[in-house]
């Protein structure tokens, strides 16, 4: 083994280094600072504020949805990338080799977007809104201290 | 230096695998998959096997483990008093992990002497799984596209049935 480095070599020096430049500075961290804890110390920091509740918050049920035709796809494009390198030795019919392999799936993909699994839970905010007359309403009786008729100029 | 790479990772990957069994808390134990499955995709990638190793990190790594963390994310409020993981059948797990144990000594001891000659030039096997998948392999590789349709449609099939039970 002289000097032959692979690509995954690199991969590798380069995880070791990151692993060993974090390890190395928590450690120094670790020798260096005062250690003496106490319990408002070991509390979780909420702004200041009282911590409330659990740090351990519910997901919404449509990520599990999402992630799970997410995982579906990603073993998709994991088989269309060899296929990616190659077809265009192939011309043509490699083209349709691959072409009817995402044709296939996008008969999922349509099927969930039809079936409305793709649909996010939008907020529906309620415009406050009046009928014009109410509007009409209010707007005399905004200005009816204003035009209020002179008793005298009636007569 | 091979050697001790291939043992650094099967430390990682044995140490990791006993956390997340012996973990009590499940989202340590999801934690510590991530590393199993990080050092099995080192392995993969020491076997020259590169396509193999990705396919493993963006599978394994990207999605699966992201979706075991969801569902344990999601399932914590049924289980908010006990998200705690205990020894159930301890008998038959013992029983079925000694068999499997027994079946790859065996396999081991009948095999006798290993391939062990790392390839001497080192090279990309994407390209030739891509000509031998448009080639070859055409068949297997548009039914893996049926499958894959059905198991989007059924997956989503479950879980919208999930849903509604939920909101209702």
């Amino acid at each position: 083994m002289e000097n032959q480095i692979t690509q995954f070599g690199y991969v590798l020096i380069f995880m070791v280094i990151g692993v060993s430049f974090v390890g190395i500075g928590f450690l120094t961290s670790w020798l260096l600072r005062p250690d003496r804890p106490n319990d408002e110390k070991l509390s979780s920091y909420e702004c200041g504020e009282e911590v409330v509740g659990s740090s351990w918050v519910q997901f919404n049920i449509r990520f599990y949805v999402v992630a799970l035709i997410f995982i579906l796809f990603d073993v998709e494009v994991v088989f269309l990338f060899p296929w990616a390198t190659v077809f265009k030795e192939f011309g043509t019919y490699g083209f349709l080799t691959g072409l009817f392999f995402l044709g296939v799936l996008i008969v999922g993909m349509l099927y969930e977007w039809r079936k409305g699994d793709l649909e996010w839970v939008r907020p529906h905010p309620v415009i406050p809104s009046l009928e014009p007359k109410q509007i009409k309403a209010r707007q005399l009786r905004e200005e009816k201290p204003v035009t209020e008729p002179d008793p005298a100029a009636a007569e | 230096m091979e050697v001790a790479i291939f043992w650094l990772l099967a430390v990682i990957i044995i140490a990791s695998a006993a956390a997340t069994v012996f973990s009590k808390n499940i989202i340590y134990s999801a934690f510590s998959l991530l590393f199993s499955f990080l050092g099995v995709a080192g392995i993969y990638a020491m076997l020259s096997a590169d396509f193999l190793a990705v396919t493993q990190i963006m599978v394994y790594v990207g999605g699966i483990l992201t979706l075991i963390l969801f569902g344990v994310m999601l399932t914590n409020r049924i289980t908010m008093m006990s998200l705690k993981t205990d020894v159930f059948n301890f008998i038959p797990g013992l029983t079925i992990a000694a068999v499997m144990l027994a079946g790859l000594l065996y396999v081991i001891w009948v095999t006798g002497t290993w391939a062990s000659d790392s390839p001497a030039a080192w090279d990309t096997t994407v390209e030739t799984i891509g000509t031998l998948t448009i080639t070859r392999f055409l068949l297997p590789f548009e039914v893996v596209a049926i499958l894959l349709l059905i198991a989007v449609v059924g997956a989503s099939f479950i879980a919208r049935k999930d849903k509604q039970k939920i909101q209702s």
